[in-house]
């Protein structure tokens, strides 16, 4: 791993110095930078035992794909490959759907709620055992920091099958009706930005439940959910419970097509999920969707400003911006929208971008070329529409694909900026005079997955919590994810709810 | 009449008053703009026989006017309290009973059953409303909960109305399965537009006189008697409708309820498919509904707050 980590450069583009009472560096005394910068604190890459091949996970085997198709999976940071993963295609789809009804049919649908828990446990520990290393694969194949994966991602992991294994024999009492039922084969795509979290969202409520899955994982990041395939196996998961088929678009569109399966949970794009709703219509399978959004994160003159900042700095920067639920709109109330903008800036120039395998690197590597492409375009729309466009004066690495924090200010509601989801670490600012100003421009778009609530004023914040279409509503806070707590949107964001008492309705008939 | 001249002496016959079946859009009765209107025939009367009565024949115009009175009565509904609207919908059974005779007249035409049966239905829809009455104040109670964080925060998640819905209306059971699609929905805080039954209208229609004297704001309920196939696509296209029952679009040929899901999907509309069942049957509406008729219109929101000093 060479990637260099890169902090602030000292100076934002104003040309005001970071610490005003400082004097000038002068060329020949080290820079504040030096001085108090970071030496590299690389976690150590060996502790991810990566194969050169992997196979596909179907009925308990590890296989090769029917027709010998294959993908390969780099590390966006340095774009080096990392493995040769199979490319799933619909015989494969097809073989795993059969796997999967077989053993709804078999051993995991007659085994007792309490024995199906208990399987969920020893996963869970499972997990928790391979943390470390679950997090540096993820940190190679993705490109987020190492921090976030270790402290964030890999831990909600565990404690999602902790949490849906207690509900397994339970289920009766989870206000679903009287007597819950598997819905029976799921199958489930998810997205790259957290590769194996949401397949935690995804597998651990739908065998709670006691449904059988077959897992698409996203292209660009297959290696976790294959690890996963062998902790299963450790496990001694019956055959077929979970498979996980490795591939493209293409082969998520062999498994929403697949008339053996009983239902489709899809986390991605709003496009996709659009088309994956018509595909189903008119069958009996059932279907949840997470989809795409573009929260407003709103400050209010009566904010906790140093939170905020910090707030507003993790709602978007937090995993590159590569995060559905990320505070990318902040409407600022017109008075504060100066200062915040400022302190914005200062706290974003400390932001370290680089080597995500360093422990302090804050902003990793976008996740792949074609995603920084989509980046780059809007932003360049953003700059074309008028609005201000500034980014961090960091160095990024010459290797793999890199995007310095951005924010946009001077923008309009009908900038595209505004409206589109960038899903990358850019910043549309935009500002409001009174609560319900915010609350309209607030709800002035097709998405409602989530939004931010920055005020001291208790009153205001349920005022708001009330009026926003969003499914998850932060207030003075901003993505907290945990199992106990239902996510999912309103509108175009999609249907159902994942994590919490409500996540289980999407597995249960 | 000519040959009675006893009784003409006597007591002289009046001519009864008959009523002008009517849409019910944003708290008023007007006819269809399109000036269409469509007769309706009692289940089982011989051929030649004449006509209950001319139902309004909504068109795709009265489709879009529905939709901007349910969104505009939309946010005050929902911002009522609880309560209210629980007091509200036990106000619409209190005015059904006082209707039982009309509707249950109408009922008997509609579904071709005895007076007697007739009055069973009218019944069991006054029990309908106050079941829903009752309902008003305890979803939240019963769909939302604390959820206890693995960190210092507050954190809650509780049921929200999901805003303008869509409802194709059963076309069988005329006032019981009317109401036991519409209810729900309203009960949550959301509004609707109702495409009743194509040959059985009119006690919708009636019924939709007896909300609007029930204190059920303008707008909360929009009853458009006319064809589920012809404005089903309407509906289930339109940008500002945020759900759709297709309850009533279970025996559709054209378009079928499949093709109606697909136009909803579109838009990403929450779609209530109608229920599997064998040809020509349909719910039983006298059984006791589930709670998912209220929550499929319903979308679950979670409010996060950190605790501290």
């Amino acid at each position: 791993m060479s990637a260099p980590s890169v902090g602030r450069d000292g100076t934002d583009p104003a040309g005001m110095s970071l610490e005003p009472s400082s004097p000038a560096p002068s060329p020949l005394a080290p820079s504040a930078a030096d001085v108090f910068g970071y030496s590299p604190a690389p976690e150590s890459a060996s502790l991810a035992r990566i194969a050169a091949s992997y196979d596909l996970y179907i009925g308990g085997q590890f296989r090769a794909a029917a027709d010998g198709r294959t993908l390969t999976t780099i590390n966006p940071a340095t774009e080096q490959t990392l493995a040769v993963v199979a490319h799933g295609g619909a015989a494969d789809v097809d073989a795993a759907v059969a796997a999967a009804r077989r053993a709804l049919s078999g051993p995991w649908g007659s085994m007792s709620a309490t024995e199906r828990g208990k399987f969920l446990f020893r996963i869970s520990r499972l997990i928790a055992e391979r943390a470390r290393e679950l997090a540096v694969v993820e940190t190679l194949d993705n490109g987020k920091p190492i921090r976030e994966t270790r402290d964030i991602d890999i831990p909600l992991v565990a404690a999602h099958f902790f949490y849906h294994a207690g509900w397994a024999d339970k289920l009766p009492w989870a206000g679903l009706g009287p007597d819950p039922r598997p819905v029976g084969v799921v199958g489930q795509i998810i997205p790259w930005n957290f590769p194996m979290l949401m397949l935690a969202w995804k597998v651990a409520p739908a065998l709670a439940c006691g449904n059988t899955v077959v897992l698409k994982p996203a292209e660009t990041t297959p290696l976790t959910a294959l690890l996963f395939a062998e902790i299963c196996a450790d496990a001694g998961l019956p055959d077929g419970v979970v498979n996980i088929v490795t591939g493209d678009g293409e082969t998520g569109g062999a498994l929403v097509d697949h008339p053996g399966m009983d239902k489709i949970a899809f986390t991605g794009s709003t496009a996709v999920g659009r088309s994956i709703a018509r595909a189903v219509a008119g069958t009996r399978r059932r279907v949840t969707l997470e989809l795409g959004g573009k929260a407003a994160n709103i400050v209010f003159d009566d904010a906790p400003m140093d939170e905020t900042i910090e707030g507003i700095v993790d709602g978007i920067f937090f995993n590159q911006g590569h995060v559905c639920c990320a505070g990318s709109r902040l409407l600022v109330q017109e008075s504060v929208a100066d200062e915040v903008v400022e302190r914005l800036q200062r706290r974003m120039s400390t932001l370290r971008v680089g080597d995500p395998m360093d422990k302090n690197t804050d902003v990793g590597a976008i996740n792949s070329a074609e995603q920084l492409a989509r980046i780059e375009a809007l932003v360049t729309v953003g700059e074309g529409e008028g609005a201000h466009r500034w980014s961090v004066p960091c160095q990024l690495p010459d290797q793999g694909f890199w995007f310095a924090p951005t924010i946009f200010t001077d923008v309009q509601p009908a900038h595209r900026v505004a409206r589109e989801e960038i899903f990358g670490p850019v910043l549309s600012v935009l500002t409001f005079r009174t609560p319900d100003e915010a609350v309209a421009q607030a709800n002035s778009t097709p998405y409602g997955l989530s939004a931010g609530i920055w005020t001291d004023k208790g009153s205001k914040i349920l005022w708001l919590a009330d009026r926003l279409k969003a499914g998850v509503v932060w207030a003075n806070t901003f993505n907290r994810f945990d199992p106990t707590s239902p996510f999912g949107g309103y509108k175009e964001s999609g249907y159902g709810r994942e994590g919490g008492r409500q996540g289980l309705a999407a597995y249960v008939a | 009449m000519p040959t009675d001249t006893a009784a003409a002496s006597e007591a002289p016959t009046r001519l009864d008053v008959r009523k002008t079946y009517k849409l019910a859009i944003g708290g008023k009765f007007p006819r269809s703009e399109s000036g269409r209107s469509y007769p309706v025939f009692a289940t089982g009367a011989e051929a030649g026989a004449l006509p209950l009565a001319h139902a309004a024949h909504a068109s795709r115009k009265d489709v879009r006017d529905a939709v901007v009175a349910a969104r505009s009565a939309q946010s005050g509904w929902a911002g009522a309290t609880a309560y209210n609207r629980g007091q509200v919908l036990y106000r619409v059974a209190e005015m059904l009973e006082g209707r039982a005779e009309q509707l249950s007249a109408e009922v008997a035409d509609a579904e071709g059953i005895d007076r007697r049966d007739a009055g069973a239905v009218v019944r069991a829809t006054v029990d309908r409303w106050v079941w829903y009455a009752g309902w008003t104040d305890k979803i939240a109670q019963v769909a939302g909960n604390a959820n206890p964080v693995a960190g210092p925060y507050f954190n809650l998640s509780v049921p929200e109305p999901t805003g303008v819905i869509a409802v194709l209306a059963p076309q069988r059971s005329s006032l019981l399965g009317f109401t036991s699609v519409v209810a729900p929905v309203i009960a949550a805080g959301n509004a609707c537009v109702v495409v009743t039954s194509w040959r059985r209208p009119l006690p919708a229609a009636t019924l939709a006189e007896v909300l609007a004297t029930s204190d059920v704001p303008g707008g909360v309920v929009n009853t458009l008697t006319g064809s589920a196939a012809e404005l089903g696509p309407w509906l289930a296209a339109h940008a500002d409708v945020d759900g759709i029952d297709l309850t009533g679009a279970a025996e559709l040929d054209s378009p079928t309820w499949g093709e109606l899901e697909a136009a909803a999907a579109e838009t990403l509309k929450r779609v209530r498919r109608p229920a599997e069942l064998p040809a020509g049957a349909e719910e039983d509406w006298q059984a006791i509904p589930h709670l998912d008729r209220i929550l499929t219109f319903c979308e679950i929101k979670t409010v996060w707050h950190p605790k501290g000093r």
